[in-house]
């Protein structure tokens, strides 16, 4: 065994890796299929969950005005809080992203999509001892999607027409196909609550690994383990306690000193000097969110496709990645999807930076004189220095980029989604369906490019109802090509989570699915003494 | 005229000059004719009682002028509440039930008035983000950051005045320029850089102090001490420099004037001219820069409260400006002016409580 393996194994010990990516690198490094899979099955065997410990984490994103009620999760921390204490009906796959049962045990769908039925899972008890129902099931689903809700989660529930229980089964209608609605379940505002949290909404109780203790909000939580949790692969730690830390410098003072064993968002710029701390281990895992320059496709200048390539072609992706993400990322392609998604349509060509052919493009969109870019520090992390180098590799194709500084307060309702060009990013969502339904659809509330493409809509809505996966797949690359050669999207980076732990932190996985292991921190880890 | 114009005027110290200015004070502006109307004969019988019945009326209307503007300058605020607190995932319906169910589709002035109606009775309403009584939340909030501010209080008044008696004795030695250039040093380097520092050293490199300074319900007492020992030391080193020079300043410009130099002639021992003649006169700047200084610890430390993750109130405020939670930034903002008012009002009575000329007006 090289040493390189042997590095290797030692991550995966560590929980520091899952199969795939250990996978590719040992066979990269020269080790046969079949031995690398044995390897990785010895390392992984090696770490044996260990129960016990209080478990601390600090986290940044959470305020005074947080709210238990799942519906108004919107931060950081109570993301992170909610997988906590709930769980939902489906959860997916840390690596692959594909929906698993979590309370609902098995599910299908009708031949056209439109009608789903779940089975629920039984003998799961909630924390207050009450059993699990199938109508606590339909309450929540309910709460979360009438007329009257003010869930964050309305708007992926918005073609659901009818919830039932249908002896002793769920059955969900749709206003047309859709095949994804299973993930669409792996909501995290979508925990199960008793009675659906109608009466007691910010009751904290679920039927989660942990039982919320205390909750002070833009201070702390806490949490003790579930002592009736209906699964034994989760939760071994005894206690869990999450301290809001805003402050970057103090998350990383507080773990370097070993005051707690978790810490979310490191700035990409002091990772460097994280890394020389003895006792601390970065956890990365590679996202779907993304950073982009947005155009409204309907607005002068950008109504013109040629300036919008133009501008796409005079992006130097490689270099952000670089500067802005430290290299923890990857470069875009100008749709909003990547290989964290299912059904990702692989070998598209990648766009790069190409001063000739934006001047080219430039040219022929007859377009003088400056273009103004607004931008904010909230739109994204670096985004002012994001925009500079835009400016700067802009200019070498010819082009004018004019930077205009807008406060960050009120950003996101004045200038995002309002003013025609500026900078903002987007988190992942669980399937391409979910974002560009979200954002690409013509009708969408989101659209922040004004994107608005009759195929591109149509495209959509069969691939939505459609459940053969491989044609589903096509028409998913079809999309893209709009989004790419066509949208208003200029998208130079996927950023990685960037998370970091003591070396006492052990079994921390990978996901895929959103940051801090998908919310699954706490439920996942263990304290190695 | 005011306190600050009437030491600057005196050309006490530099200090004066600074950006919060007392409230006039009422005293000064009293008529010295024999002939007075009743209510100033009252007045002039009672002057402490009067100026405190004043200031106290005075206050109403202040913190009445407060909620007023904290609530246009909100309103003034690009994005209401339910499209800030939904941030990127509102949906428009969503939106919509917010801000029925708040009633934020109502008139700007009905929402006002209704809101005023329920903080006379005391009721301060519900946060529209977390549904919690503000009441109950800023108690506690309010109740770490008196916590906070009391310990550094305790310990750099004391340490100010001490250091400053110490500098005036040993003035213009080794011993005065060191407290000075040290002092100054801690004033001159930002809050968060000192806090970072004694981060830096005292919980990660030696491992000795505990950080984050969170403090939480259930804390036991000396726990609770232990764990705000750095933020104390923070806003020690912070408000120190400021009232150490004050006293220092206050007692030379007393020790230099001519009344002194006569006590001294007419052969009175130090201790007894010191007391009697030089502390009344030396008090009362002392006391308005410590005010002043008490003032900015209760309502002025987000940044050391963001730096050691301590809840007090300013990261309460700041955290519900955010989301536009009006709730919260009323209390919170009536609840700052009223901690600058009572000191301030505190601060004025003690001065004339300690000085026999404004004590026994003319």
């Amino acid at each position: 065994m090289s040493d390189f393996t042997k590095y290797l194994a030692g991550k995966v010990t560590a929980g520091g890796m899952n199969r795939r990516e250990f996978m590719g690198r040992a066979v990269a490094a020269g080790l046969t299929i079949s031995a690398a899979g044995e390897l990785f099955a010895t390392s992984a065997a090696a770490q044996a969950p260990k129960k016990g410990g209080a478990l601390k984490l600090g986290l940044e994103g959470g305020a005074a005005t947080d709210s238990i009620d799942p519906a108004k999760a919107t931060s950081q921390v109570m993301f992170a809080a909610v997988r906590t204490w709930g769980d939902t009906l489906v959860e997916t796959h840390p690596q692959t992203r594909a929906p698993v049962p979590a309370l609902a045990e098995s599910w299908a769908p009708s031949p056209d999509a439109k009608i789903w039925t779940f089975k629920i899972r039984k003998g799961v008890k909630f924390h207050d001892g009450k059993d699990m129902t199938t109508d606590d099931v339909v309450a929540t689903l309910k709460r979360h999607s009438d007329s009257k809700t003010e869930s964050g989660a309305a708007g992926v529930l918005k073609s659901i027409t009818g919830i039932e229980n249908k002896g002793g089964d769920l059955v969900v209608t749709l206003d047309s196909g859709n095949a994804d609605l299973p993930a669409i379940f792996t909501d995290y505002h979508l925990v199960i609550q008793p009675g659906g949290g109608v009466d007691k909404p910010t009751a904290g109780i679920g039927t989660g690994a942990y039982k919320v203790k205390s909750f002070e909000p833009g201070v702390r939580m806490t949490f003790e383990k579930n002592t009736s949790d209906w699964r034994s692969d989760r939760g071994f730690v005894d206690t869990v306690e999450i301290v809001t830390m805003n402050d970057a410098t103090a998350r990383i003072a507080a773990l370097s000193s070993g005051q707690v064993h978790f810490i979310n968002r490191v700035d990409p710029k002091t990772v460097p000097l994280l890394k020389k701390a003895p006792n601390v281990e970065l956890l990365t895992t590679a996202g779907g969110g993304h950073y982009v320059f947005i155009m409204h496709c309907d607005k002068a200048p950008f109504d013109n496709n040629d300036l919008r390539m133009a501008l796409k072609y005079a992006i130097d992706r490689e270099e952000m990645v670089k500067r802005i993400l430290g290299g923890y990322g990857k470069v875009g392609n100008d749709f909003p999807v990547n290989d964290t998604y299912a059904l990702f349509p692989e070998g598209i060509e990648q766009r790069a930076y190409d001063p000739e052919k934006a001047k080219f493009h430039y040219k022929k969109s007859g377009h003088s004189g400056s273009v103004l870019l607004r931008t904010s520090e909230v739109a994204f992390p670096g985004a002012v220095d994001a925009s500079v180098l835009f400016q700067q590799s802009a200019k070498k194709a010819g082009i004018e980029i004019e930077i205009k500084r807008e406060p960050g307060d009120g950003y996101w309702s004045n200038v995002w989604n309002v003013q025609p060009f500026c900078a903002s990013y987007w988190g992942s969502r669980a399937t391409q369906d979910q974002f560009y339904s979200g954002a690409y659809l013509s009708s969408a509330d989101w659209n922040d490019t004004k994107f608005k493409n009759e195929k591109f809509d149509k495209l959509l809505i069969s691939a939505r109802a459609e459940l053969d996966e491989k044609k589903r797949k096509d028409m998913y690359r079809e999309m893209a090509m709009l989004v790419r050669d066509e949208g208003g999207t200029i998208l130079p980076m996927f950023n990685d989570f960037v998370n970091a732990g003591t070396k006492k932190l052990k079994g921390y996985v990978s996901d895929i699915g959103n940051d801090m292991s998908n919310g699954y921190v706490a439920t996942r880890v263990w304290l190695d003494a | 005229m005011n306190w600050a114009a009437k030491f600057s005027s005196r050309s006490v110290s530099p200090f004066r000059q600074v950006d919060h200015v007392p409230m006039s004070n009422p005293i000064e502006t009293k008529p010295a004719e024999a002939e007075r109307p009743p209510g100033l004969r009252w007045k002039a019988r009672f002057p402490l009682l009067s100026l405190i019945v004043e200031r106290l009326l005075l206050s109403i209307l202040l913190l009445f002028a407060v909620s007023v503007l904290i609530f246009g300058g909100v309103e003034a605020l690009p994005g209401d509440f339910a499209t800030t607190y939904l941030g990127q995932s509102a949906t428009p319906q969503a939106v919509a039930n917010i801000r029925s169910e708040l009633g934020l589709d109502r008139p700007l002035v009905t929402r006002y008035v209704s809101w005023l109606g329920g903080a006379l009775q005391g009721d301060f309403g519900t946060s529209w983000a977390s549904r919690n009584s503000v009441s109950e939340q800023v108690g506690r909030r309010l109740g770490n950051s008196l916590f906070l501010a009391g310990f550094a209080a305790l310990i750099a008044v004391p340490l100010a005045v001490g250091l400053g008696m110490l500098s005036v004795h040993f003035r213009n030695r080794m011993p005065d320029k060191i407290i000075n250039v040290l002092s100054l040093a801690a004033i001159s380097l930002p809050e968060f850089f000192i806090g970072y520092l004694l981060i830096l050293y005292f919980a990660v490199n030696f491992g000795i102090a505990t950080f984050p300074a969170t403090v939480y319900e259930g804390m036991g007492f000396l726990e609770r001490l232990q764990t705000i020992a750095l933020p104390t030391a923070t806003l020690v080193l912070v408000v120190l420099a400021h009232m150490m020079r004050m006293t220092r300043a206050a007692i030379l410009s007393v020790m230099s004037s001519a009344y002194m130099e006569t006590a001294e002639l007419k052969g009175l021992s130090a201790a007894r001219s010191i007391v009697k003649h030089a502390a009344p006169n030396a008090l009362a700047p002392i006391i308005n820069v410590v005010a002043l200084n008490l003032a900015y610890l209760v309502v002025g430390v987000v940044v050391v409260e963001v730096v050691f993750v301590y809840p007090g109130m300013g990261q309460y405020m700041v955290d519900a400006v955010t989301v536009r939670d009006m709730p919260v930034v009323q209390a919170c903002g009536l609840i700052f002016a009223a901690v600058y008012i009572l000191l301030n009002m505190l601060a004025d009575i003690l001065a004339i409580v300690a000085n026999p000329r404004l004590r026994h007006p003319r």
